[in-house]
């Protein structure tokens, strides 16, 4: 199989949305300003939500979208927003020689290469019909307790999450407006 | 199936091109005479007070927590929204709705905890004081120190 064959319409989408997952993790990695890394993981996020999608798995691919695109993004953004100087944080631990780190770096790409090529990859045609009206009949059938336990964990990590971080919200005085010129009441504080 | 989500794809090229397309059209067409005031971030029409990189509001944090929790309680829905349908032609309606039912009426107890207690109200600790006077550096509505770190 020459090369110019290989280039189908479906390996360009792959391609292009591994390019952008990849592309994103690296942003995530390299980027100065630890909110730009919040936003390269956007693209991280998005890219696999695209290659869910790519395989046919509807269900998996707008979940991943919405929770966490939508829903973890947005909380590691408000955590980074609202992290005081976070910029600004010292390092206390002592990095490791940079030929200590390439060398664990270039052991660990030759380690996964090796499993990469080794692995007896299975190739499975993609899902061609849609997961979701499946699912949704396994959650009222034969996964109904499941389904129903599933409601008090989220009920759970709700009350948990709020009992954690409420006393950190209630103890914690508003932040002072760095820089103000002027009186700052309330309304700017909503901000 | 997949013909579907080609048709996404379309739509999502032609958003993101037509953004690409019309913005570096515009930067390659308009005359770039930057000046102070065209340079201030715009506040729709405010002068904007002090840096945008400043501590948000906490609470921001709480809401979002919740945000989260019933995020994936849509998650887990929408499947079931998606046989309703077919469950209510085939006479179990009743019994879909029921366990439906079942499972929002769980993570509204959730809802109504956070309710109760006074997680969703808005900046309780901020005092409506009309009468300050508006002196530069008078008295905040509320102390205002550096925030613990432990916080």
């Amino acid at each position: 199989m020459d090369f110019i064959s290989m280039i189908t319409p479906e390996a360009l989408v792959f391609f292009g949305l591994a390019t952008l997952a990849v592309a994103g993790a690296l942003g995530v990695a390299l980027a100065s300003n630890i909110l730009y890394s919040g936003f390269a993981l956007m693209a991280t996020l998005g890219g696999v939500a695209g290659l869910y999608l790519f395989i046919g798995l509807d269900f998996l691919g707008i979940a991943q979208l919405l929770i966490y695109v939508g829903g973890i993004l947005v909380l590691i953004l408000f955590a980074v927003l609202l992290t005081n100087r976070i910029g600004a944080v010292n390092v206390t631990n002592v990095s490791a020689p940079r030929a200590l780190g390439g060398a664990g770096a270039l052991g660990l790409l030759g380690l996964l290469t090796h499993v990469a090529v080794k692995t007896d990859w299975v190739l499975t045609t993609p899902v061609s019909t849609p997961t979701t009206a499946r699912i949704g009949d396994a959650f009222l059938r034969e996964y109904l307790l499941p389904f129903e336990v599933a409601s008090i964990v989220l009920l759970m990590s709700l009350v948990g999450a709020m009992v954690i971080a409420r006393r950190a919200v209630r103890d914690r005085p508003l932040p002072p407006v760095q820089g103000a010129t002027a009186p700052v009441d309330g309304a700017e504080r909503l901000l | 199936m997949r013909f579907e989500l080609a048709n996404i794809l379309v739509f999502l090229s032609l958003a993101v091109g037509f953004l690409l397309v019309t913005l570096t059209l515009g930067k390659l067409l308009r005359p770039s005479t930057p000046d102070h005031n065209k340079n201030m971030i715009y506040e729709c029409g405010e002068v904007p007070i002090g840096q945008a990189w400043f501590n948000f509001n906490p609470r921001f944090y709480i809401v979002a927590l919740v945000f989260l929790i019933f995020d994936v309680e849509v998650a887990f829905t929408w499947p079931v929204a998606r046989v309703f349908k077919s469950f209510v032609r085939s006479g179990e309606g009743a019994l879909a709705f029921a366990e439906l039912a079942v499972f929002v009426v769980i993570l509204v107890v959730g809802l109504a905890y956070v309710w109760v207690k006074g997680d969703l109200e808005w900046l309780k600790q901020i005092v409506h004081d009309d009468n300050r006077e508006p002196v530069p550096g008078a008295s905040r509505s509320e102390p205002v120190t550096a925030p613990k770190e432990a916080a």
